[in-house]
């Protein structure tokens, strides 16, 4: 019975918790719609929800919340840097090929996101194989040393998080 | 006490604005599309994010009420930033780049944009005629 009415109980809790904070104060009425919601959406939406994202280590995703806010910090001001005191032909954009080895695609979802929000780079593309992500770099003196922190601070991060 | 949450709230918002302001100025003077994409994507997150700190301290000071609606345009905001400079990196890839621009993949396969046996997600959107 609670698995037919919650085939995604995280999904239904997070549809749950947005209306909630979307309405901005605790009310009866609105916790009905709250619940409404949360049993109507995920039940529309499953059939494009073929198997549900796992995540096997809830303090690591937290910390690496907290890390990926913490990089978000860093990466505003060092683009910030590089658009103001850099001229134009100093810098020195590239396309990097990162090669991944996570295999779920929440996972590599999660990493490209994250690539997209830190220092000056952003996900472009994967390869038709999935095993490659294509990512533009703002200024890169150092390609490899890129992909290299893209594999140590993040995927291997990722990996114990949701493989 | 007062006084000094005014200060801090006035700072973040004056922070905020220059990076906002930093952000733009990063559209005007970068030279490629490619390029321009840091600029939205980063340099104003912190401008949106630092406005929005600044208005939850407002509230939970000033009104004595704590507000949630700002935690949920953050949430909003980190889902959709990923998506859309993806989107605009693929359309740039599409209209403006070719595939000799790119690095090889290194594993044999080519890239999904370039991929003709990957489907595309919607015919309409795509130009009838590709570039190859």
């Amino acid at each position: 019975m609670f698995k037919r009415l919650f085939p995604h109980p995280l999904l239904s809790f997070l549809l749950f918790v947005t209306w909630m904070l979307l309405v901005n104060q605790i009310k009866l009425g609105s916790m009905v719609m709250a619940l409404i919601l949360a049993i109507a959406i995920p039940l529309l939406t499953a059939p494009y929800w073929p198997n549900r994202p796992l995540v096997r280590n809830i303090p690591a995703f937290a910390a690496y919340v907290l890390l990926v806010i913490w990089d978000i910090i860093l990466a505003n001001i060092q683009v910030a840097r590089i658009i103001l005191f850099y001229r134009n032909d100093q810098i020195r954009s590239a396309w990097i090929p990162v090669p991944i080895e996570l295999k779920t695609p929440e996972a590599i979802t999660m990493l490209a996101g994250t690539i997209t929000m830190t220092p000056g780079t952003v996900t472009a593309d994967m390869s038709s194989c999935g095993k490659v992500l294509l990512i533009h770099s703002l200024h890169a003196p150092d390609p490899d040393a890129i992909r290299d922190e893209i594999k140590t601070r993040y995927e291997a991060r990722l990996k114990r998080i949701f493989e | 006490m007062e006084q000094i949450a005014e200060i801090l709230i006035s700072a973040l918002l004056v922070i905020g604005g220059i990076f906002a302001v930093i952000g733009s100025f990063g559209l005007l003077k970068l030279r490629d599309t490619m390029q321009r994409l840091h600029a939205p994507t980063k340099a104003t997150t912190i401008g949106v994010g630092s406005a929005l700190i600044a208005s939850m301290a407002y509230f939970l000071i000033f009104e004595g009420k704590i507000s949630w609606h700002e935690l949920m345009i953050t949430l909003f905001l980190f889902l959709t930033a990923p998506i859309t400079a993806t989107f605009i990196a693929k359309a740039q890839m599409h209209s403006a780049l070719r595939e000799e621009d790119m690095p090889p993949t290194g594993v044999g396969t080519d890239w999904a944009t370039y991929d003709p046996e990957v489907e595309a997600v919607d015919p309409s959107i795509i130009d009838p005629a590709p570039k190859r």
